[in-house]
């Protein structure tokens, strides 16, 4: 045992269980020094450093393109246009949605900030200089900003290029039982409607995206430094678009600092990288700027949704319908199963036993940025949470019922499950009810609404004070992608694998196809480890993020590391475990069934003390012990963990805010939050995600929008503009938890890096309307909105007004 | 133009041009990579540094402007004797997840400590409401500052003893 120095590695120093349980991260002490390793900390031998022109207007033809004035430019080695990858069909690319995207504009610009060039120099200043030289003519085009009037008759057409194109539709598509849903509401006592937009949003991880390319002249191999979520997809991707063999190509996520889903798509800079590194023969860096991500990269959201609500008098929903309209902007490029148009939406019945539902969702093309699932949103879960959880509310607004026992009388009981929703989904676990009381006792539910009650006579009778408001949210994620029957992204099935090899001494390490953007797999997985082998999760070196020392799989987004690569890992580490049982058994000379395994180690039932640890049969397995003849030497185990079935996880969260109505400021005063995630690995780190994801719940709902004029100007292009919560923004979080294991995961664990983010919006969306006492108004609810909503006058968040 | 800037203690001169900022003076010319840039707009803060004592954020700052003066950087918070009790409590906090805006915050919280030993938390709060983190919810940011003024108050009323 070596004597950990707790002023040079705190996390090492502090109690390590060999398993489960709070402990500290071991990945820690490198970024507290400052020496993570990102990938624009990445610097090579003559690299070289590109920079992107991209579109002014949201809708243009290109006349032409002058790059000479560029290429001019002293230290500019090239210029890369459209037509240069067209000569080498790499000018559009498939999308994971079955449509193809422009990597370089070629005929026209289709939103601001596309791509319309790539300038490789010898320094990244010098490469934005020389975007100046290039001369590009444009014959401005009008565009299609409003998503609502994009299927108008005379609506502009955004994607002539396909031949017989004649209008912005890209799908309908809709899950349900359309009659029965009919049936339900013709038989309603009560049916409210309500109009609610969510509207598009950025993840804006504080790390933007970029990518280093260098082709190895040794080798011949092409390697990619990327900020990637999903690095074996890449590499798929990459041999797809550029021809090059995948076995020929290498890609390498280092540190990345933060995705929420920003990071899984394939962006055109990246190409444009990968392009410049084999016609220059240097290394070539791209990271975009802030404005680029912010105007170009994966936004999310951005569906405007018409929901009606069928019940009886005193509350009891007996149906839920839904039209969706989804603005999938020039491209559709969203990065989700192939086979779900809208992802996950017809989750949409939520948390609540709702006999009837029926949703219909039709995408277009508008003149803006591709994208559209990201952000931490499970697939669109985001969008289906928020619809179910603000047309409770607002049937309890038009019944006038309190939002609690509107919840508590629909909510599905713990006996429904396993539990098939009305659109098909099989719920694996739950007890709704028992977080839904915990939170609202933890919040003191009943004092709050008297405090609510005082405060707004104490306003009506004197126009002083601020209004409170309690909002509620119980929500239910769906996550652990997937069963690969049914889910796959551009064709590759969503399993994941896990390699384990334990060393001659004991130690061991664990290969991965998931990638941490912070979520502390190097942790997690090593406790995971822990936990099967009885070892300390310190004698556990977890390995990810490259595509020469992992194996395959699809990567970490939609909460699946812990659901589907932690299923891998578990299995991976119980197979050597039976392995060891094997090599314990030759070493002792008994027979495998006389075994047990008990902390760490094999012994013989009845004679505990005969018996070898892992490390000594690991020593055995690599040594000269003669094994039977079926059995290997070494130690090591691997799986390919094809989930049977997503995971459910769920809460409860009980929101308190108040208003100011002289000015309409909110200030968010509580959040209690309970969560359910089944089984948690490290308590602290599950602690972590959470608080994170309730961050974004309060900057959707109160602050984040990506609005556009009526030219397409993107107004939301910097973090002047796309305002992001800070401290004073969000109160301490308040924190409970229930634990209903998943029946079918090996660790009874079911994820919870997007639970947050997914129940968060609406419960302070419902605080702010409880609070005005206003039906509805749209996010996010800043205080120019929460003052017109108060006059009865509620903006349009979406558009620019004029 | 030529520069010369005491980095960590360190004296370092660079010719540079004089549009050249200093989070790049730090980044690329002197390869002291545990300054991030995050936005180029002074919002998010994940390049702040130290400028003669001061948090300043260094994508809006020429490096000219740095010439003659002292920068402190994350690379300069540990000590002959191990990490700063801030860098220690960011990790007994869970204060960090993806690590890109804990340089920055680190910096500004020892700038906080080193002025107000026993902050509240609104003062903990305001001290950070300069930067942005994307994981935390800065729950345990505020949590691990907290710690570490603790911690050290501990340290000194143990030293006066």
């Amino acid at each position: 045992m070596t004597l950990v120095d707790p002023r040079r590695d705190p996390a090492a120093a502090a109690p390590v269980p060999n398993g489960f349980g709070p402990m500290l991260r071991k990945e820690d002490g490198r970024f507290v020094r400052g020496r993570g390793r990102f990938v624009d900390d990445i610097d090579l031998p003559g690299m070289l450093h590109g920079a992107v022109l991209r579109s002014p207007y949201a809708h243009a033809r290109i006349v032409s393109i002058d790059t000479g004035g560029a290429l001019a430019h002293p230290k500019v080695r090239a210029v890369i246009t459209g037509a240069d990858l067209e000569r080498r069909g790499m000018a559009w690319l498939p999308t994971l949605s079955h449509d193809v995207a422009a990597v370089l504009a070629t005929d026209k610009v289709r939103y601001q900030g596309q791509e319309i060039a790539f300038v490789v120099a010898e320094d990244r200043y010098s490469a934005r200089d020389a975007l100046a030289l290039i001369d590009v003519e444009y014959e401005p085009l009008a565009p299609v900003v409003d998503a609502r009037r994009a299927l108008d008759p005379d609506a502009p057409l955004v994607r002539d290029e396909v031949p017989g194109r004649a209008d912005n539709h890209v799908f309908d598509w809709e899950a349900g039982d359309a009659a029965a849903t009919d049936a339900a509401f013709a038989a309603a006592e009560h049916v409210s409607t309500c109009d609610l937009l969510y509207p598009r949003v950025h993840p804006a991880p504080l790390e933007t995206c970029g990518i280093v390319a260098a082709l190895d002249p040794v080798t011949d191999r092409l390697v990619v430094h990327c900020t990637t979520q999903a690095p074996h997809a890449h590499r798929t991707l990459y041999a797809t678009l550029t021809g090059i063999p995948e076995h020929r190509i290498r890609i390498v996520a280092p540190d990345i600092g933060g995705g929420f889903g920003n990071k899984v798509a394939l962006y055109p800079g990246y190409l444009c990288a990968v392009y410049a590194a084999t016609i220059t023969g240097a290394p070539v860096k791209w990271t975009e700027d802030r404005s680029e991500n912010l105007m170009s990269t994966s936004f999310a959201r951005d569906y405007h949704m018409h929901g009606e609500i069928a019940a009886t008098k005193d509350g009891r929903i007996t149906g839920l319908r839904v039209r969706v309209l989804a603005d999938h902007g020039a491209f559709n490029g969203t990065s989700q199963p192939s086979k779900f148009p809208a992802g996950f939406f017809h989750i949409f019945t939520g948390s609540y036993a709702i006999q009837a539902a029926h949703c219909r969702v039709t995408g277009v093309y508008t003149n803006k940025a591709p994208g559209g699932v990201a952000y931490a949103c499970s697939f669109r879960i985001t969008e289906a949470s928020y619809l179910v959880e603000r047309m409770v509310d607002v049937l309890a607004f038009d019944l006038g019922l309190d939002p609690a026992q509107v919840r508590r009388k629909n909510l599905l009981r713990p006996e429904q499950f396993p539990y098939r929703c009305a659109t098909g989904w099989v719920y694996d676990s739950g007890d709704y009810p028992r977080a839904l009381e915990q939170a609202l006792e933890m919040a003191e539910y009943a004092e709050l609404r008297a405090e609510q009650a005082q405060r707004r006579a104490e306003y009506e009778r004197t126009g002083e004070g601020a209004l409170l408001g309690i909002g509620l949210s119980t929500f239910t994620e769906a996550v652990g992608a997937g069963p690969k029957k049914q889910m796959d992204i551009g064709g590759l099935g969503m399993a994941d694998a896990a390699e384990l090899s334990v060393h001659p001494d004991g130690t061991a390490e664990l290969r991965l196809s998931c990638m941490s953007q912070g979520q502390g797999h190097e942790t997690t997985f090593a406790q995971i480890i822990a936990h099967e082998l009885g070892i300390s999760p310190y004698a556990v070196n977890v390995v990810q993020g490259d595509t020469d020392r992992t194996p395959f799989g699809l990567g970490t987004y939609g909460s699946r590391s812990t659901p589907v690569s932690g299923a891998a890992a578990a299995t991976a580490a119980r197979r050597v475990r039976e392995r060891a049982k094997l090599v314990a058994a030759a070493m002792l000379e008994i027979s495998p069934a006389d075994l047990e395994w008990e902390a760490g180690r094999w012994q013989v039932r009845g004679d505990p003390a005969a018996g070898a640890s892992l490390a000594e049969i690991a020593r055995a397995a690599h040594g000269s012990l003669e094994l039977p003849d079926d059995l290997e030497g070494q130690l090591s185990g691997r799986c390919v963990y094809n989930p049977p079935n997503l995971t459910f996880p769920f809460g409860a969260y009980v929101c308190v805010v108040e208003v100011d109505p002289g000015t309409g400021q909110v200030r968010v005063r509580r959040f209690v939050a309970v969560d359910d995630c089944g089984v948690r690995i490290n308590p602290t780190v599950v602690e972590g995600q959470i608080h994170g994801g309730l961050a974004d719940g309060i900057g959707m709902a109160l602050m984040e929008v990506l609005a556009f004029d009526t030219d397409g100007n993107h107004l939301g292009a910097s973090f002047m503009d796309y305002l992001l919560p800070t401290a004073l923004e969000c109160p301490s979080w308040e924190l409970g938890q229930t634990v209903t294991p998943s029946p079918h995961h090996p660790l009874g664990a079911k994820g919870i890096g997007e639970s947050a983010t997914v129940g968060a919006p609406a419960a302070v969306v419902n605080a702010v309307l409880d609070a005005i006492g206003v039906r509805h108004a749209d996010m996010p609810l800043t205080p120019a909105q929460v003052w017109s909503a108060m006059r009865g006058r509620p903006l349009r968040t979406d558009l620019a007004v004029r | 133009m030529e520069i010369t800037v005491t980095v960590n203690g360190r004296t370092r001169t660079r010719d540079v041009e004089p549009r050249l900022l200093l989070v790049h003076l730090l980044r690329d010319e002197l390869r002291l990579t545990g300054t991030h840039w995050g936005c180029d707009t002074s919002n998010c803060g994940a390049c702040a540094v130290w400028l003669d004592g001061v948090p300043v954020k260094s994508c809006t700052v020429l490096a000219v402007m740095a010439d003659g003066h002292e920068i402190r950087t994350v690379e300069g918070l540990e000590g002959p004797h191990g990490l700063d009790q801030i860098q220690i409590s960011f990790v007994q906090c869970h204060g960090l997840q993806c690590g890109f805006c804990t340089p920055g915050m680190l910096m500004t919280a020892r700038w906080l400590l080193d002025r107000v030993p026993d902050p509240t938390d609104e003062q903990i709060r305001e001290a950070i409401s300069g930067q942005t983190c994307r994981c935390t919810g800065y729950e345990n940011i505020v949590r691990a500052i907290r710690h570490a003024a603790a911690a050290e108050r501990d340290a000194a009323e143990r030293g006066a003893r």
